[in-house]
This record gives structure tokens, sequence and C-alpha cells, in this order.
């Protein structure tokens, strides 16, 4: 069979294996990349003639995920996880000593088209990094003998099913559970109680419970749930979020890795009350090394009657789960862009209202719930509302986990009552020199010391999760440096506030950060961010300038003691702008040079 | 006796002169403003020297060596120095080369362009030397104001100068700053 043959029949076989359905392209994209290494044009071209679909309107998907590649990549395609996390446990050491070692660069592939080596935003490892991906596969704990290894395998043209599998372990590391993590839950419990008390009765008990949405917003799930279930519509959806895309974040994969059970008890309860047959998990693309279990997962309770149709022997309760893998894109987390990912689309949020509650996945009322909210409903439903109600404060019931990471000595996740405060946190895990935390993430809060008392609650500091922790010795300017540049790479492009802004506010850090800014800099940073904040689209825009504005308020001295006594400094060295020129015209005369000294720069107001 | 006129000088660096059209668009208004300023340094007035101006309006971005020591002594002179139009704010039609190599983009003028006889890439030293990259004017030195549009029109220029020469708050209406 001629080449051009050979392709065409496994791109037909992968697409035929996804139902010939457009709103699985990320899905048939994702598995025709794993067979052929990248997405050629021609590739591309006859994806879109499979699927009936513009030839661009493909390439606009596989252009925007991070994770899909439309030009060659290594045989073996490492990339680092580039969190802080990862950078205070020495990744860019071990980056290039691996680059070195394998004798690539940075982001480029070995001439022999063996190995890509480069960097990725969080992998969601961060209590046992520095962490990697190789080929979609999580690599943990990486140090240089590890590393030494790697190159060995890589250079013998080891398939990766032969590398060691100590490698790719990720550990739970549950520090401390409550009501969640803590009780026993058997399998189909909350599936009972639907069937036994009725859905009216259970959005009863979702009521009584408070549960709020344990992404972080916080939204009240009963109302959710009802609204959805209330909203006229042909078919119904259920989403579990679990594109836990926020650096420092990772109690969704343990629950996924552990709990997966009580998670797809929680949306199969969802889909019995709001009516609903069908669910989608959408998974990040970081964690598809859970996958296979995942799947084995869903396998057994289609097998003993928790899945598939007539669940427990009820005529008419049908549901099934789908999971969907993501490809590297943290906009995805937002739930109008999750819904327009999982629609075959590139994920671009979408202009809210209506939500998704009335037009969700396909235009249809769907529920968007993040994997611990669906956890803590799945409990609800068997111990009732009040139980969940007895813990946490007025406005925040129940419980949280948190992923602990940075300085401290036990990293990993804790299970709370809402109220705890942040300096018990940080007894429990052992960090006993913190001059600062990121809560929430880079789209959170940055705190200093003076607010250890604060309590982690929606009253006060709301989290999805993610607890990040600087200790004295560490420079915070280091992670505002390291968020923004996060956010320039994960915007999505669609609204200028946001595609120019994040890029603008890094300029500006990088500036101060490497000492060439003036107090001028730190008020077009707050000018800039006040921007972001309201004009940007969606969550993503609006948050990207909180580090740098947090940072301004609580560490003021880390910017200070960079800034240079001038009124103005340009913002790149006008000398070295030159360089380029001088080579190029092999000029060495006086006007060939911008020297500091010959400048008009001291006469500036 | 009448007051004291303003000062003002004018100067187009990396940009082609469209913002100073836009200025001449102000017509018979431009006999208002004669009566209440004076033009120092302009392509207007062809003066090479800059004295000291209460007002200086910049049009055009900085692509060179030359547009670096411009700027940087309109700054030095200027009480006031405004950003006039796209290029200037953003760094224009000209930046479009910033997504290129500099030396691409002369190779490809000089070099490899159709019917060149003699290829090379001018080195005389009367030519400013190119900047590897075209930036916006307040990446140089600090702007005070900034103007925006391709050009802005006449009635936003008079707007804007006379808001300003008259201290009164700075506001344009919306018709005057929309461009789509």
């Amino acid at each position: 069979m001629a080449e051009s043959d050979i392709l065409t029949q496994t791109i037909h076989e992968i697409v035929q294996r996804h139902g010939g359905a457009p709103t699985r392209l990320l899905q048939i994209l994702r598995d025709v990349q794993d067979r052929l290494t990248w997405l050629s044009p021609e590739t591309m071209d006859r994806v879109a003639e499979e699927l009936d679909l513009s030839p661009i309107k493909v390439r606009g998907v596989a252009e925007f995920y991070s994770f899909l590649y439309t030009a060659p990549r290594g045989s073996y395609d490492v990339l680092f996880s580039d969190n802080i996390t990862d950078r205070m446990l020495g990744n860019r050491e071990l980056l290039h000593y691996l680059c070195d070692r394998l004798g690539v660069h940075v982001g480029e592939t070995r001439a022999d088209g063996r190995v890509t080596v480069g960097t990725t935003s969080c992998t969601g490892m961060c209590d046992q990094g520095p962490a990697a991906l190789v080929n979609g596969h999580a690599l943990t704990r990486l140090d240089k003998p590890r590393l030494d290894r790697i190159v060995e395998l890589v250079n013998r043209q080891t398939p990766l099913t032969e590398w060691p599998r100590e490698f790719f372990e990720v550990a739970s590391n549950i520090r401390r559970a409550d009501i969640l993590l803590g009780r026993h839950f058997a399998d189909g419990a909350a599936l009972r109680a639907v069937l036994k008390r009725r859905p009216e009765a259970i959005l009863e008990e979702m009521v009584k419970s408070g549960l709020r949405g344990q992404g972080g917003a916080g939204f009240k799930s009963a109302a959710k749930w009802i609204s959805c279930r209330n909203a006229p519509g042909e078919e119904k959806y259920v989403v579990c979020n679990a594109d836990e895309g926020e650096p420092g974040t990772f109690k969704d994969r343990v629950l996924m890795q552990d709990f997966a059970d009580l998670v797809f008890e929680g949306m199969t309860l969802c889909g019995r009350v709001i009516g609903a047959r069908q669910g989608f998990v959408y998974l990040r693309g970081e964690y598809r090394y859970l996958l296979p279990s995942l799947q084995a997962h869903l396998q057994r309770r289609r097998e003993v009657g928790l899945l598939g149709s007539d669940i427990l022997g009820e005529p008419g309760f049908d549901f099934d789960i789908d999971i969907h893998l993501g490809a590297g894109a943290y906009v995805c987390g937002e739930e109008s862009a999750l819904i327009e990912s999982l629609e075959g689309k590139h994920g671009v949020p979408r202009i809210r209202p209506p939500f998704p509650t009335t037009h969700g996945y396909l235009n249809q009322p769907t529920v968007v719930n993040n994997v611990e909210t669906f956890a803590a409903a799945a409990k609800i439903a068997v111990e009732g509302g009040a139980w969940f109600a007895s813990r946490g404060t007025a406005e925040s019931k129940g419980t949280k986990l948190l992923s602990l990471s940075g300085d401290c000595e036990r990293p990993g996740i804790y299970e709370y009552p809402f109220g705890v405060t942040v300096r018990r946190v940080l007894e429990d895990c052992g960090a006993r020199d913190a001059q600062g935390i990121q809560m929430a993430g880079p789209a959170g809060h940055m705190i200093s010391a003076r607010q250890f008392d604060r309590r982690i609650c929606f009253e006060d500091l709301a989290t999805g999760g993610s607890f990040m922790v600087f200790s004295h010795r560490r420079d915070i300017l280091d992670g505002v440096r390291n968020f923004a540049h996060f956010f320039v790479h994960e915007s999505c492009g669609f609204c200028t506030p946001c595609r120019v802004g994040t890029s603008l506010l890094r300029d500006l850090v990088t500036k101060v950060h490497t000492g060439h800014g003036t107090r001028y800099d730190l008020e077009e940073m707050r000018k800039l961010g006040r921007i972001m904040q309201v004009a940007c689209h969606c969550g993503l825009g609006q948050t990207a300038p909180n580090p740098v504005l947090d940072s301004l308020d609580q560490f003021p001295e880390a910017w200070e003691r960079r800034l240079r006594s001038t009124a103005f400094e340009p913002a790149f060295d006008l000398d070295a702008a030159l360089e380029q020129a001088r080579q190029l015209t092999g000029r060495s005369d006086p006007d060939a040079y911008l020297r500091e000294e010959e400048l008009m720069l001291g006469a500036m107001p | 006796m009448s007051e004291p006129k303003v000062k003002i000088a004018t100067c187009s660096l990396a940009g082609c002169f469209g913002c100073h059209m836009s200025l001449l668009d102000l017509d018979e208004r431009l006999f208002d403003l004669a009566e209440r300023v004076e033009l120092d340094r302009s392509p207007l007035t062809d003066i090479k020297e800059l004295s000291d101006c209460d007002l200086g309006l910049i049009e055009g971005g900085v692509c060179n060596a030359e547009n670096v020591h411009v700027l940087m002594e309109f700054r030095a002179r200027c009480k006031i120095l405004v950003a006039i139009g796209a290029c200037a704010l953003n760094g224009g039609v000209p930046a479009m080369r910033n997504q290129f190599d500099l030396k691409d983009c002369l190779e490809e003028s000089y070099l490899r362009g159709i019917g060149l006889v003699n290829p090379q890439i001018p080195n005389d030293p009367e030519i400013p030397l190119l900047l590897d990259q075209v930036h916006p004017l307040h990446e140089v030195v600090k702007i005070d104001y900034f103007l925006p549009g391709c050009p802005p029109s006449a009635d936003a220029i008079w707007t804007f100068v006379n808001q300003l020469l008259s201290d009164q708050p700075l506001a344009l209406p919306y018709t005057q700053i929309h461009y789509d």
C-alpha cells in the first residue's frame, strides 16, 4: 500500500473508533498524534475530510493545544514541569543537565529526531517533583541519577513500556483526612439513597449541606443542580471538571487516583437528580497516566450495575460516563471553555450568561462540577446534609482538600474543615520558616506572614486547593515572574486585554526583577493590572495580575530593593539592541553605539 | 500685550508623516492655533535645533539609533511629551518587522531583492543603525500623554491640544477615539 493510503487508512480507523463525531475532534487528534508523533498538514487535512470539517477548523484546534504538535517532535518528548515548586526543587538545573547529556537545546528536537526536551506548565506533581512528562506520561522525583538512566534509555531507543516502573510512580501523600477522605464509602450507597428517597429529597439534603463548588468559585452546588433540573432541554449532561490546571493544586489527581468510584458515584447521582443520561470527565492531559485505571473502574461499575442501563435494576435509570482527555490548556478549566473543548473546539470561554445549567454541552442544560464537589455530593446523599453542614463555617460548610507544596517538610493532601487558619496548616505540614503563601494558585492570592491568622473559607480566603509555601530563603519575585510567564503561555489569545496585558506584565516584572526598573514601572504595573481586572473576557485574564498586585502590597520590599534611583529607565538595553546591526554592517564608528553616558538620560524629568 | 505663545515641537520618527498630515487637516483652525502657539523644531518649520519647549508631539516609533537620540532630546527639552498615533503608541506598521530577524530583513532588501546591482548591506556611517526591534516611545522615554489613532483625526488632535493648552481635564468624545 502506498504511504498516503496507509495514512488515510490509519486516520479512517481512528475516526471510526470515535464514531466519526466532530465533538470527538480533540480526542481524535490526540490518538492520531499518538500514532504518528505529530500532526502534519496532510494529516490534518485527512482528519478534516473524514469528519467533514473545514481544514482550517482542524488546524485551529491543533494549534490551540500545547500537547498537539503541528511540527515534528522527537520520538521521546520530554517536558519538564516548570511551576515555581519545581523550580524550588531545582528543575532548571536538571533541565539543563539533561539537555547537555542528550546534546539538545531546550525546546528543540535533536538532529536525529530521537528526542525533544522542553518545559510545560505545572503537571500537578508539586509534592513529588521535580516532575516531567515523557510522551505525556508523568515522571516524578527526578534527580541526576534518574536522568542518567533516562539518557541511556533514550539513546538505546528503549520503548516507554520497558522503562523502570518506579520512574512513573505517583504517590498520593494523603497527610490529613477528615470526612471526605477518612470515612469508608460503600459503592452504590448514594445511588441506593436516591432510588429510595427520590431526587427531590436528595436535593433537599444538598441544600441543607450548603455544599459549594470546590473548584474555588464557590457557587452553591444545589442551586446549580436545581437550575439544570428545571431547565428545558432535549438532553441533559453531567460534566466533571478534572482539568486541574491551577499550578500547585493536585487534590483532584489524588481523588481520581484513590477515590474514583466516589467521584463517579457523585456524577451518576447528579445524572439521576437532573435527568441526564450522559456524563463526561474532562481529565487534564497531564493525568493521562490515570486513564487505564479510570477506564477499568468504569468498566467494573458497568459490570456490577452501577453504570449503564437500568442501574441497580431500576428501569430507565440509564447513565454512562465518557472520559475526555485535555491537551495542555489551562483556560479549559474555566467551565464554558471546558465545554467548548468537550465539543471538539478550541477552548475559548463563552460569553455568560447564558450559563451552562441552561445552555451547556451542545447547548443543552449541563452541570459542570469539580471532582471534589461530586465526591462530597455522593457522601451527602448517604450521610445527609446536616452531617456535612456540621463541619465548617457559616458560609462554607464541610471540608476542603488542600494541596500543600513548596517549602514544607510534609507536602501532600490535607483535608480540613473550612475555617482552618493558615497558621494551623503551616504548623501541620512542617513549614517553620514561611514568609508567604501563594494561596489558590497564581490566580489566587499571595499572602504574607502578617495574614497567617486568616481563615481558609469563602468568607475570607477562598481557594480551589493550591497552597504553595515560600520560605524566607526564597525570593518572592522569582515566584511572581514564574507566574507572569505562566499566564502569557496560558492566555487563550481571544481578548486583547489578556493577550497583550499578560505579555506587558511579564516584560515589566522581568525588567524590575533584573534590576532595570524604577518606581514608574511599579506604577505602570498597577495601572495595567487594574485594566486587566475589569477589561478581560474571563477569569484567567481578570486574575492574571493578582500575583503582581498582591506582592506589590504584601511584599513591597521585594520590589523596592531592586529599583534604580532614576525616574525612568528604558524597557530594553539600547546599545545591545544595535549589536546585530553593528555585526551586519561591520561598523564601529561613534554613531554605531548608544552609550549611556552620551545619551540625554540624565536630562529626563 | 498678548500672552506669550506656547512653544510646540513636533517630529516623525519611524512613522509615515500621516499624523502630521492629520495635523494639517486642522485646515482653517490652523490660524487659531498659530495665534496661540509658536512652532519650534518641526517638519513644518525645518528648524534643526530644538530649544526648550512647552509641548512635544511625536509620531512614529523608535527603529534606529538616530530615533533614540532625537526622542531623548525631545524628552529633555519638552515639558510635556505626547506620543501621537499607532506607531508611537505600539510600534505600528514598522514594528511588523519585529517577528523577523533583522538579518533576514536586511538580506531580503539588500541582498536577495529582485534587480539589485552590487548587492550589499549599506554601512555608511551617515545612515543610522537599525535597532533589532522597533519599539513604542514609552519603552525608551517617559511619555506624558498618548493620543491613539492611525492617524488620530484632526478633530481629535484639536480637542486634545485645546484641552491641554487651556488646562482642562482631558476627555475625548467617543466619536473621536473609536476606529471601527
